[in-house]
């Protein structure tokens, strides 16, 4: 099976549109925060579970319409770059005729795409959220960049040992996984920068309405928090799953369901970690802000995972497709 | 401390407890911090933090060659490093002792809440809390239906939503209390939760169980094997092998495999997509069943697992010796050393030739599809297009008898250096072609065989591994989806005499945003109520 030449530069050009999307997206985020003044509804994040009384939401003064209006196209552009965001991997797979993730360039994309989706659905169920979209889109077109940079692969047929249907039961499970896990983690750190604002601001240190404007802007350290740990609680069982999965796939394809191959290695360290941080938001003296230094440490361990031992060490999963 | 004193007859400090109490308060103090979720959180770590050497340093279980190539390059820093196990991180004594900890740890913690769930599975839900009104979910509702009848309503309302329900007549607040008895009602759903909580933690137990049973009952034996050769399930025959601990060469199961073809196919990019070999396996002695086995497709059969784990090209010399002696098809596995072309080297070692005092030997460099340019071969293609092989003829001493180990792929250097094995000739050959050494013996290139290395592997354990990672993970989604819930309602007489106000109050644990819930069953319950009034106006307040 060859690679169709024409719907692999499809994919490339639907690459470089969808980072373009983003970036326009970026700066309207930036616009919303800039030109919004300071919404009060903004800072209480509503609850995921849709709210029975409407009520509540006349009395509050509508959101400043230039800021509202720029948040609304940031949403829009994010949702168009998803689409081309698809289209990149759709092409791809259709280019060389298989699942759009046999190697690292595809499999980076496929993990932004759902870091990006997660939000983006987050945000439509809860506006507020939009308030925090130019901290996961930054980071978001920073990894396309770099993907598009470093990690770019020609399209090209699967090695021998990834024809299973195994790939798309691991594979699938560990981008759903890693891409919920950026947003966690994401929320942890600003979490991080916003309850220290108002431990201060509660201290009186400093007055409210002082410090970086942008922490003012941001959702409230509660509900950061509990989006940190809804995408956890979601991703866990996800990544639970995808290691099992791979251990099955390990079984079948190397001769033994687990070998502390350096990619499995990190694998068991990130799972460790991310029931740690579950364990530890659940547990006195650890609540807070130490149980969203562990989410960070487990975004940490999950981008090195990625990273270092795809491109540094040799193991087994060595499938980045560069040279 | 001295074995000598005499046992203490003086009379005690006021109170002290006596030496054995506090030996178990000690103990128990002990046991209660290990079993803290603290203490578990930080053992979490450890692990994490263990685990990580094991994949920064090579590893000897990964490759035993990455750890002696560590030790030529850090010759200083290796020993130290081996000392403390850092080549075998997930053998080694404190990554066990880490583990072991955490599973004590785990296990303390886990059988006391099984212990106590259990009874709550068997208890029905406790009264309502005097001050319903207090809990931070809580309202109350007015209707004009009576107080049994309302609570028939929400009981019912509660029941559909899978609560378990009791009523209570509500004397146990009365008792010393001036009011009358209200009704009162306790439900409660969700205990899944807990059962799931449960499950995965004791999951994680018996996985670590069948691993270790694994470990202890399994092994796994490498070898490669030229297509028409085969081996049968012994260690003697296994190149490479390790076995647990409790395994004896009688448990291996008697299984022979012959491999009978091999291919490789490629894709047009040179991509390797399939390799498959046709082996004939059975029990020693007889004919065997024939089958296909490759990547990810690996032959199971009682318990064993035959896999094909790479493969490489065996070519074929044809040695004449001046007097007329041939030894015919002569095949040795070379090994690939670039797997993108399979450019692969090796060794044949005649060690013993009738009539003769020096030993012959070949080493040689065997290329698929083989370009020679100015003299050198390599290799552009692994398949084998166009074989040719570079040879380097040797004669004299082989040390094989010298006492010291050396592979079977390639000459003692050693030999060679002291010149007691001297090169003989040297030739690019294809197919057919010989070349004559100077004391007239022909060395010929008479074609080549594919050789597949095969392992077989046997792990009791993982069945219950598997077993034990499902029910892990079911336990994981009951943990993480169910809510438990509890909800109390307790009915009392209108302000005005007629009708019943009911206060209304739910617990949840574990859930950060109870309030819309609450709300939206009360919201539920208000319409149920109404829709049973007997006139409309039923009025509702939500404190």
């Amino acid at each position: 099976m060859t690679p169709d030449p024409t719907l692999a530069a499809l994919s490339d050009t639907f690459f470089s549109i969808t980072v373009a999307l983003y970036s326009l997206a970026v700066v309207a985020f930036c616009a919303q925060l800039a030109f919004g003044r300071r919404p009060s509804r903004a800072r209480e994040l509503v609850g995921a579970g849709a709210p029975v009384e409407p009520a509540p939401a006349i009395d509050v003064a509508p959101e400043p319409t230039a800021g509202h209006r720029w948040g609304v196209l940031a949403m829009l552009l994010t949702w168009l770059g998803v689409l081309t965001h698809v289209g990149i991997l759709v092409t791809r797979g259709l280019a060389a005729d298989r699942l759009p993730w046999g190697n690292m360039y595809e499999f980076a994309t496929a993990v932004v795409l759902v870091a990006v989706v997660a939000y983006a659905l987050m945000a439509v169920r809860a506006p507020a959220l939009r308030h925090i979209g130019v901290f996961i889109m930054g980071p978001v077109v920073l990894a396309m960049v770099l993907i598009g940079l470093f990690l770019y692969a020609k399209t090209a047929p699967l090695v021998a040992a990834l024809r299973s249907y195994w790939l798309a039961i691991h594979v699938t499970t560990a981008i759903l996984g890693f891409g919920i896990f950026f947003v966690s983690g994401i929320a942890s750190v600003l979490y991080l920068l916003r309850s220290r604002h108002e431990a201060k601001v509660a201290a009186g240190m400093a007055p409210a309405g002082s410090g970086l404007r942008v922490v003012e802007r941001l959702p409230s350290a509660a509900a950061l928090d509990r989006v940190a740990h809804r995408t956890a609680v979601f991703g866990f069982p996800i990544w639970t799953f995808a290691v099992i999965a791979g251990a099955i796939w390990a079984e079948s394809a190397w001769g033994r369901f687990w070998g502390w191959d350096p990619k499995e290695t990190w694998a068991f360290i990130a799972w460790v970690v991310y029931a740690g941080y579950l364990h530890a938001r659940t547990t006195a003296g650890w609540r807070g802000r130490p149980a969203a230094w562990v989410n960070v440490v487990g975004l940490a361990v999950m981008i090195f995972n990625l990273l270092y031992v795809n491109m540094v060490s040799t193991g087994l999963h060595s499938y980045a497709g560069l040279s | 401390m001295t074995v000598l004193d005499p046992p203490r007859t003086a009379p005690v400090p006021p109170s002290p407890p006596p030496a054995h109490r506090r030996v178990t308060g000690t103990l128990l103090r002990w046991w209660r911090r290990l079993t803290a979720m603290r203490t578990a959180i930080i053992l979490l770590f450890l692990l994490a933090m263990a685990a990580i050497p094991g994949s920064l340093l090579p590893q000897r279980s990964l490759s035993q060659n990455a750890v002696s190539q560590y030790f030529r390059d850090h010759p200083a820093l290796a020993p130290l490093l081996d000392r403390l196990y850092l080549f075998d991180v997930f053998s080694s004594p404190w990554f066990a002792a880490v583990y072991l900890l955490l599973f004590i740890s785990l296990i303390g913690c886990v059988l006391p809440r099984a212990v106590e769930h259990a009874r709550a599975l068997r208890a029905v839900p406790p009264p309502a809390p005097r001050h319903l009104l207090r809990l931070p979910d809580s309202g109350s509702v007015v209707t004009p239906l009576s107080g049994p009848e309302a609570l028939d309503v929400v009981e019912e309302e509660l029941r559909v939503r899978r609560f378990r329900v009791i009523r209570r007549d509500g004397s146990a607040h009365s008792a010393g209390s001036s009011g009358t008895a209200w009704p009162e009602l306790s439900a409660e759903k969700g205990l899944l939760k807990e059962t799931g909580n449960l499950l995965f933690h004791l999951s994680l137990v018996a996985l670590l169980l069948g691993l270790a049973g694994g470990k202890l009952w399994g092994y796994e034996g490498s070898i490669l094997v030229t297509e028409g050769q085969g081996f049968c399930n012994s260690f003697q025959q296994y190149d490479t092998y390790s076995a647990g601990p409790l395994v004896t060469g009688g448990d291996l199961t008697p299984l022979c495999v012959d491999l009978e073809d091999f291919r490789a196919e490629y894709e047009r990019d040179l991509t390797a997509s399939s390799y498959t070999a046709k082996i004939r396996y059975g029990a020693p002695g007889q004919d065997g069943r024939e089958t296909t086995i490759g990547v990810n497709n690996p032959l199971r059969v009682d318990g064993d697992r035959v896999y094909v784990t790479g493969h490489g090209f065996s070519p074929t010399f044809t040695v004449t010796l001046p007097d007329g002696t041939a030894f015919t098809d002569l095949s040795v596995p070379f090994l690939p050393s670039d797997t993108s072309t399979m450019s692969s080297q090796g060794a044949l070692k005649l060690p013993d030739i009738p009539g003769r005092q020096d030993q012959l030997a070949l080493e040689g460099f065997f290329a698929p599809t083989g370009v020679v340019q100015g003299g050198i071969l390599t290799s552009i293609d692994p398949r084998p297009l166009s074989p040719q092989v570079a040879i380097v003829a040797y004669r004299g001493y082989l040390g094989l008898d010298s006492g010291l180990p050396q592979s079977v792929y390639s000459l003692d250097a050693t030999q060679i250096d002291r010149g007691r094995l001297q090169q003989v000739g040297e030739a690019n050959l294809a197919p057919g072609e010989s070349m004559t050494l100077d004391d007239g013996t022909a060395i010929t290139f008479s074609g080549f065989k594919e050789f597949a290395a095969l392992q077989l592997s046997h792990d009791p354990g993982q069945v219950w591994v598997l077993a034990a990672a499902l029910t892990m993970l079911a336990g994981l989604l009951g943990m993480l989806l169910v809510r438990r819930e509890r909800f109390f309602a307790r009915a009392a007489a209108g302000p005005d005499g007629g009708g019943t106000v009911l206060s209304l109050a739910s617990l949840t644990r574990g859930g950060g945003d109870s309030g819309p819930r609450f709300d939206a069953l009360t919201g539920d319950l208000r319409a149920a109520l109404d829709a049973r009034a007997p006139a409309p106006g039923a009025e509702a307040s939500r404190e």
